[in-house]
């Protein structure tokens, strides 16, 4: 993918405290430069993946919907910082301790890439008294249209090896898992054959369901145990699960000391000319990206960041890749609208589709109706919002909207009752 | 390029709708719909048509004038499966105003006074057929005798196997040559449509297999220990509308539990019910009361009853 | 004959046995109670709407008797009238204080405010909040899907389909707060009626800077500062790019809604003002073009500026 004329980095592309900019108006940088540092323990730096002018620190709408402040660059030419090993030599070998693992991960800025991004360093410090047992790697790519892991997988099968290997002695373990869905046979083939070449890591391929890539699925399809309810983390029982793209930047980041700033992202949809993966540098617009696959149809009627099942529907295209960008799709106008709500006709299918067992039509009935104390008694805070529930339901009904409503409503009661304790 | 959508996840969907889902539900009626023009001729076809029609009218009339409501809830063909139902639990020669009556029961009364689709809390076409039957006790239970196909309110009477189960033919039970409510008399009609509702995804076997297997077992018993006195189970399976009400009456989505531990309690306590009215109770045929005896314990089914919750016990 | 006399002595016999039991019982738990908490609840509007803060009339009723004083209670649905007669039950004098209404600051309407997309999901405007912006490039006006009409009791506010915005019939409300609360976005404000009802409100709540403001909508607040410059009384403050007015402080002297560059400020239920002289109008205009703007004039409905707004800023006329 070709650089940007400007780039663009929210100073929220991670879970936790937005980062803080270290640079100011007017600053030169290179590709690599730290621009802003992590804002607090659950938060991460952020790197430039450009190299030129600082033209100003303001807001843009990013993903979420809202203006958020960020750092706008104006690209000039492709200087690298120096300490980036940008040679492509495969290196299986590495004598840094656990600890040093770590540090070089949080000093890369590096964090979840399935799209919750949460802060790697901080997943690789287990908080005292639990113990890791060992390394779920997430090659699951659950979301239909998504490939961004796919491709990875086929291209740098090592070098995720590698860093999986580098997880691994990062907390401590000798057994590592990489989970692959099914319908991925030949990154499943590829990646069991270099795996020979690598200890303790074993290739787990999965049935094809959705959402098998979730956390709490994923751990007990590998090693058979469930996840409880929050506040319990997948810690508890031993995992500590990584997106195979974090495997990815966690090798680049201590072998070849390079920060987090490109990743791959799927641009795809059914009336795109041209649908592929690109490696994107960060804060590259999305107009951009989807210029290069073909251009934007003219029956668009949504832009989705992310997969059509968890994404969220963006604004504009003029929105920045962040570090959590694995996907942007387009859906045509017939495709986006929803059909006609109707009466619940209590046909069970949400509650046979729930991954988590829960009851997807009394939950969004008492979020439509407030009842915050029953939703709390009913589970809710378990909810993936996965969003199988609203994908069966015959009537229509948009169920996780008031899902989602309902269990961000009981969390904050939840905190409020924590807090006062 | 017109304005983008904004909305929150999941952006795609299964395509699946109420419609949908009755038009299945529709089909597989038809074998047994069929079965009884053949059987019952002129008279079926009047029933059914009158049915179907009210029901829909009636839908329709009521949303428009009483409820003032703009969307038409007729178009998702829920009414024309009460309607038929309906027609299913009636004998072929019934007249036309009673059949109207019983259709503005079973929708105004049953399903829009509670709200409409989704909200009652008793099955519309059993409660109507219920209401009928105790409303017209003998218009209601005497049933034309087969292979009068141009007959309709002449048509020539006789008793049903009910009344005397331990001496019915059993072949002519399961097929369907013996007189008796349009849709309940064969039960092969029946379970080919129990085919189609499973294959289709419809439906779940839990309803139907539970109830079957309930009233297989007690008769069974009941059999052993009276044999004089109790027909055969096989005989208890193909009588009168049990077969009907397992597969689709108590299967309706609106007035059954919501998971499958409580559909098999709900399954269970219906063949039991079925089977004490049956053999000990005053009526000939249970399982309508047994049915809208256990919608009304639905509800508390489903609070006893809900689906395992992920880690609910930490599997190690 | 026998079986009637049996059967009203046996009826009788067990009516006065299961009234004496019901005396006893009613005796032996009677729960000790206040009784000016029966006489305060009496004289309350039974609404039980929770605009008190306690749940319930009776809850409101507890809390009158058990406090010392009715400081900083007060029931607005009953207002003066009612805190004056429980003053009289519990011997305590009551505050007048002044009476509140709600108003929506946003005057975001379709035309001022372009939809840019199409928002479709639960209608809710708690959901559709958790969308980002919204329909419209304003990440802080209204959404428009009723949230506020539901919470209302008393069937004081309505939504207008035309301009999207939802109207509050002063006559009807209560100032409960229910629509307050409702609102995720915070834009509805309980504020003084004001003297004959006229107040002067800042009609947006928007604080984004003043370019990103002024491209979302033809009367959002810019913050520029210009309506605090000319108040004399100091009840303007600008902070995050937004002006609001002190509705203590105000003096209803208009001066602030002159001077708004983008008609943010809007005077409510003031009469129309007298036109300008026809001199400031441009000299070149004949006599008869003089004639008929000074023709025009009277019909403006309330601003001067309703002239060279695209359409009058004053959607509330309650």
């Amino acid at each position: 993918m070709a650089l940007p004329k400007q780039a663009v980095f929210p100073l929220s592309q991670h879970i936790g405290a937005p980062a803080v900019p270290c640079v100011a108006k007017g600053d030169m940088v290179k590709v690599g430069t730290k621009i802003a540092d992590a804002g607090g323990f659950v938060s991460a730096a952020i790197f430039s993946s450009v190299s030129g002018k600082v033209a100003k620190i303001d807001s843009v709408i990013d993903a979420s919907g809202y203006r958020k402040p960020a750092i706008f660059i104006d690209v000039v030419g492709d200087e690298w910082e120096e300490s980036i090993d940008r040679s492509e030599e495969l290196v299986t070998k590495c004598d840094l301790k656990p600890e040093e693992i770590v540090s070089k991960i949080k000093d890369a800025g590096v964090v979840g890439m399935g799209g919750a991004c949460f802060p790697t360093h901080v997943k690789l410090t287990p908080p005292p008294g639990s113990k890791a047992e060992c390394v779920i790697i997430n090659a699951v790519e659950c979301e239909p249209y998504l490939t961004a892991d796919h491709s990875l997988m086929l291209e740098k099968p090592e070098q995720i090896l590698m860093g999986v290997s580098l997880l691994m002695k990062a907390v401590n373990v000798t057994v590592g898992y990489i989970a692959i869905e099914n319908n991925k046979p030949d990154a499943i083939a590829l990646m069991t054959e270099k795996a020979k070449n690598f200890p303790g890591i074993q290739i787990v391929p999965l049935k094809v369901k959705y959402p098998q890539g979730g956390e709490k699925q994923l751990i007990d399809a590998v090693i058979g145990r469930q996840v409880p309810a929050p506040p319990a983390i997948p810690i508890a029982v031993g995992a500590v699960v990584q997106n195979v793209g974090t495997a990815y930047a966690v090798y680049e980041a201590v072998i070849k000391n390079k920060p987090l700033f490109e990743r791959i992202v799927t641009v795809t949809g059914k009336s795109l000319a041209n649908p592929s993966n690109f490696l994107t540098r960060m804060g590259t617009p999305m107009s951009q990206l989807i210029e290069a696959a073909g251009g934007m149809p003219e029956d668009t009627g949504k832009i989705i960041g992310g997969g059509p099942m968890m994404g969220k529907a963006l604004l504009n295209a003029e929105v920045p890749i962040c570090k959590g960008s694995s996907g942007v799709l387009l859906m045509s106008e017939k495709e986006s609208l929803r059909g006609e709500e109707q009466n619940c006709m209590r046909c069970a299918k949400c509650v046979a589709a729930c991954p988590m067992g829960l009851e997807p039509y009394l939950l969004a009935k008492l979020g439509e109706y407030a009842d915050w104390e029953r939703a709390e008694k009913e589970d809710i805070m378990t909810c993936i919002e996965c969003g199988c529930c609203t994908f069966t339901c015959p009537s229509n009904r948009p169920l996780l909207d008031w899902v989602r409503l309902c269990k961000n409503t009981v969390g904050g009661i939840i905190r409020e009752r924590n807090a006062k304790k | 390029m017109n304005k983008l959508t904004l909305s929150l996840s999941p952006h795609v969907h299964s395509g699946d709708s109420v419609s949908k889902n009755m038009r299945w539900v529709i089909i597989a009626m038809l074998p047994a719909m069929l079965w009884s023009f053949y059987t019952f001729g002129l008279g079926a076809v009047i029933v059914t048509v009158v049915s179907v029609a009210s029901c829909v009218f009636f839908e329709w009339a009521i949303n428009k004038y009483i409820l003032k409501n703009d969307k038409c809830t007729v178009c998702d063909l829920s009414a024309v499966v009460t309607g038929i139902l309906l027609a299913f639990n009636l004998p072929s020669n019934l007249p036309l105003y009673i059949i109207i009556i019983g259709a503005l029961f079973a929708i105004g009364v049953v399903k829009m006074t509670f709200g409409g689709l989704g909200c009652n809390l008793f099955n519309p076409a059993l409660a109507a057929r219920v209401f009928l039957l105790i409303s017209f006790p003998v218009k209601m239970t005497v049933f034309p005798e087969v292979g009068q196909m141009t007959a309709y309110a002449d048509a020539v009477t006789a008793a049903t196997p009910m009344a005397n189960l331990v001496q019915s033919n059993l072949w002519d039970l399961f097929l369907g040559n013996v007189g008796g409510s349009l849709g309940e008399v064969s039960a092969l009609c029946l379970l080919i449509g129990l085919v189609i509702l499973l294959v289709s995804r419809t439906i779940t076997w839990h309803i139907p297999v539970s109830i079957l297997v309930t009233v297989f077992a007690l008769t069974g018993l009941l059999h052993i220990a009276y044999p004089v006195e109790v027909a055969t189970p096989w005989h208890h399976l193909c009588g009168g509308g049990l077969m009907l009400g397992a597969i689709f009456m108590a299967t309706d989505y609106v007035t059954s539990p919501m998971t499958p531990k409580g559909q098999l309690i709900y399954g269970f306590c219906i063949g039991f019910l079925t089977v004490a009215i049956r053999v000990f109770g005053a009526y000939p045929e249970g399982m309508s009361f047994a049915i809208l005896i256990m919608n009304a314990f639905v509800p508390l089914i489903n609070n006893a009853c809900k689906p395992k919750r992920f880690a609910k016990e930490v599997k190690k | 004959m026998n079986t009637i006399l049996v059967a009203v002595i046996v009826l009788g016999v067990t009516a006065l046995v299961l009234a004496g039991v019901l005396f006893v019982i009613a005796k032996q738990f009677a729960v000790e109670e206040d009784p000016r908490v029966g006489q305060v609840a009496e004289v309350l509007p039974q609404a039980n709407c929770g605009g008190c803060g306690f749940p319930g009339c009776a809850g409101f009723a507890d809390a009158c008797v058990k406090a010392g004083s009715l400081d900083g209670l007060l029931c607005p649905v009953g207002g003066q009238a009612v805190m004056t007669k429980v003053a009289d039950i519990l011997g305590l004098s009551a505050d007048a204080a002044e009476p509140k209404v709600a108003v929506v600051r946003c005057n975001g309407t379709c035309e001022h405010r372009p939809r840019t997309v199409v928002y479709d999901g639960a209608v809710s405007c708690r959901i559709a909040h958790a969308t980002g912006c919204g329909e419209t490039g304003c990440a802080y006006g209204c959404l428009g899907c009723g949230d506020c009409v539901a919470a209302c009791q008393f069937d004081a506010i309505r939504m207008n389909p035309e301009t999207g915005l939802p109207e509050v019939d002063a006559e009807k409300c209560t100032a409960c707060g229910a629509c307050v609360k409702a609102c995720p976005r915070m834009i509805i404000e309980l504020r003084n009626k004001g003297k004959n009802g006229r107040r002067m409100v800042v009609l947006c709540v928007n604080k984004d800077k003043g370019a990103i403001t002024r491209k979302a909508c033809e009367v959002g607040c810019i913050g520029c500062g210009k309506c605090q410059k000319v108040c004399p009384f100091e009840a303007i403050t600008i902070a995050n790019n937004l002006a609001y007015i002190d509705y203590e402080k105000c003096k209803l002297c208009r001066k602030c809604e002159d001077e708004c560059p983008q008609h943010s400020i809007v005077a409510v239920n003031f009469p129309p003002r007298k036109p300008k002289p026809a001199a400031t109008e441009a000299p070149k205009a004949a006599s008869a073009a003089e004639a008929e703007s000074a023709a025009k004039a009277p019909e403006a409905t309330g601003t001067p500026s309703s002239q060279t707004a695209p359409s009058t800023p004053n959607t509330q006329k309650s």
